[in-house]
């Protein structure tokens, strides 16, 4: 009886402890959520006083106005809308291709084409910065989303993943029956092969696209101009003014958080395990 | 043996069906290769060469051998930038992959509710972009008497800190950016792990009554380490490339107390217009996440047996 008593005050205990455990790392991953929102709505002469504002003030409005005074925030978004969706279809487009010729098409070179993309996947990013600026620079694509899209479409892991995917979720009789009834090999992939994939097509979509939109090395390089900026840079432009607002710095990155982590919390679980499953995988 | 005439009367004409098809296979491969031709190894390979050169991006360039090189090895502030770079690797990603680990274990947990709570919470942080994370920590940690770290560090009596400028508060303030941002990631690989570990290895355990501490020694950890590697591969290598968080927190100063490998050759290209050192820097860099990813997967493979 003893026994059991102190099992249960043993199992109450480590309960408490993991609760208390997971509950201040919680909250610790959301005050920062909060904190940006009460700065954002509070004057920077309360946010610069001590003790500071702890709770979300009035300035909600005025201090967005003083975002839209400094920097193009509406077209920024867009700009990092327009970039990080085209960006995405396309890379879903050719990846899924690719992917589809290396699962279930014969051709010689195969192996060793797979392993090179494979391998790109090793180099470092920054290995090509200079001559890539100067590419862009060649092309005329300065300030231009061009340049942000088409090297974002090189995606040796989403070619990997298409692979795999296609391997095991395609039968091989169904392409091969397709073939046999005269379909070409685009429509076997049309038809057959992108029905089944869409579940990759999410998992990789949303790898892409917030990639894309947090991007902020290259954009910064190849981007000069206010009309091109992607909301990533011209988020720099709010604390890089002589006179530090907090407030209307805190209002633009918070309205420049918000969309993307209600699209999070709507989706939570196709996000979660799509962000980290691709790291699990490969 | 008509049907087999007109077959190989067939393969005789050029568009046969292998031919097809390994033409169509060749075209749906082709842009990735085409792309990475033009924005990837063409650019890796004119780096080296840059290496080599004198260069500001207009003029002529000039051959001058081993001198970027040697210009950016004689360099204290490259060897700031990399010791700064090896500091914050550790200070960023070993408390992150523990705490990611301690995690893990604290939602695999059976005694638990509310899970999907915890776990959407802990990795809401790594949805935030790299940028914004930088900005929100960058104002937490301002020297000034009212910035937040400041306060809180108040509240157990220190006094507040120059975290802008100092050796060590730099540091700690982008490290902690590092962390927060990646901790709720690192915990859901690790759950991911956690609950690929069939049951009934726990219960042979327990059978051969195995201790808490046991279980976590003979089973957990050597079932959780091909994921542990890759976490530690995965961090190492993000770590090294650290940019983002240094250039927002210290801005166009570049200060000496938070510089980067990174932001060292991105200062030099791109502020310094010094091409030639800069594509130094990067080939420096590559061979040194070469090195450092080669003793990664050495201890890996010496801890894997």
């Amino acid at each position: 009886m003893s026994t059991q008593a102190s099992m249960k005050t043993k199992n109450t205990m480590e309960k408490g402890f993991i609760y208390l455990i997971l509950a201040v790392a919680a909250i610790l991953s959301i005050f920062p959520f909060y904190w940006m929102f009460v700065m954002a709505t509070n004057h920077n002469s309360v946010i610069n006083s001590v003790p500071p504002a702890f709770i979300p003030g009035a300035e909600l409005v005025a201090n967005f106005k003083n975002v839209i005074n400094t920097i193009d925030f509406f077209g920024a978004m867009w700009n990092s809308l327009l970039v990080s969706t085209i960006t995405t279809i396309g890379v879903l487009f050719l990846c899924s291709l690719a992917g589809f010729a290396f699962a279930k098409l014969k051709f010689k070179g195969k192996n060793f084409l797979f392993i090179a993309i494979l391998v790109t996947m090793m180099i470092p990013p920054q290995l090509g910065l200079i001559p890539q600026y100067i590419i862009v620079t060649k092309l005329d694509w300065l300030n231009d989303l061009k340049a942000i899209i088409f090297p974002g479409l090189i995606d040796a892991f989403g070619i990997f993943w298409m692979r795999q995917y296609i391997s095991s979720n395609v039968p091989d009789e169904l392409v091969d029956a397709a073939k046999i009834d005269g379909c070409t090999n685009f429509r076997v992939y049309w038809n057959i092969a992108i029905p089944v994939i869409i579940p990759a097509f999410a998992t990789l979509a949303i790898i892409r696209f917030m990639y894309i939109w947090n991007d902020f090395l290259w954009p910064l390089v190849v981007l000069r101009e206010e009309s091109s900026y992607t909301i990533q840079v011209a988020l720099r432009g709010l604390i890089d003014n002589y006179v530090r607002d907090n407030g209307m710095i805190m209002s633009g990155t918070f309205w420049a958080t918000v969309p993307l982590i209600i699209i999070f919390l709507l989706l939570n679980r196709l996000f979660i395990s799509s962000l980290t499953e691709g790291a699990v995988k490969s | 043996m008509e049907h087999v005439d007109s077959q190989s009367r067939k393969t005789r004409k050029f568009w046969n069906e292998d031919r097809k098809e390994a033409f169509s296979a060749y075209l749906y491969v082709s842009p990735f290769f085409i792309l990475f031709a033009v924005f990837g190894l063409f650019p890796i390979l004119f780096s080296f060469y840059l290496g080599f050169q004198k260069w500001d991006g207009l003029g002529e360039m000039e051959y001058v051998g081993l001198q970027n090189f040697e210009w950016i090895l004689t360099d204290p502030i490259f060897w700031k930038s990399l010791s700064n770079t090896l500091i914050m690797w550790v200070l960023g990603t070993i408390p992150q992959l523990i705490l990611g680990i301690i995690l893990a274990y604290a939602l695999n947990s059976a005694l638990i509710k509310m899970k999907s709570i915890f776990r959407v919470s802990i990795f809401m942080p790594y949805v935030t972009s790299t940028v914004a994370v930088a900005i929100v920590f960058g104002v937490m940690f301002n020297s000034q008497d009212f910035g937040l770290m400041n306060i809180i560090i108040g509240w157990f009596g220190v006094d507040p800190l120059s975290w802008t400028t100092s050796e060590w508060g730099v540091k700690l303030a982008i490290s902690t950016m590092v962390f927060w941002r990646w901790v709720g990631y690192n915990t859901i690989i690790y759950l991911a792990g956690l609950q690929g570990i069939p049951n009934e290895l726990y219960e042979a355990s327990d059978i051969d009554g195995a201790t808490v501490r046991q279980k976590i020694q003979y089973v957990t950890i050597p079932m959780l380490r091909p994921i542990i590697i890759l976490t530690v591969f995965t961090s190492t290598i993000g770590a090294l490339q650290l940019f983002t968080e240094p250039l927002i927190y210290i801005g166009r100063s570049y200060r000496e107390e938070g510089i980067t490998v990174v932001l060292y050759l991105y200062r030099e290209a791109f502020a310094n217009l010094a091409f030639g050192p800069a594509s130094a820097a990067a080939i420096i860099l590559f061979v040194i996440i070469i090195i450092i990813s080669s003793i990664n997967v050495f201890v890996a493979n010496r801890i894997g047996r």
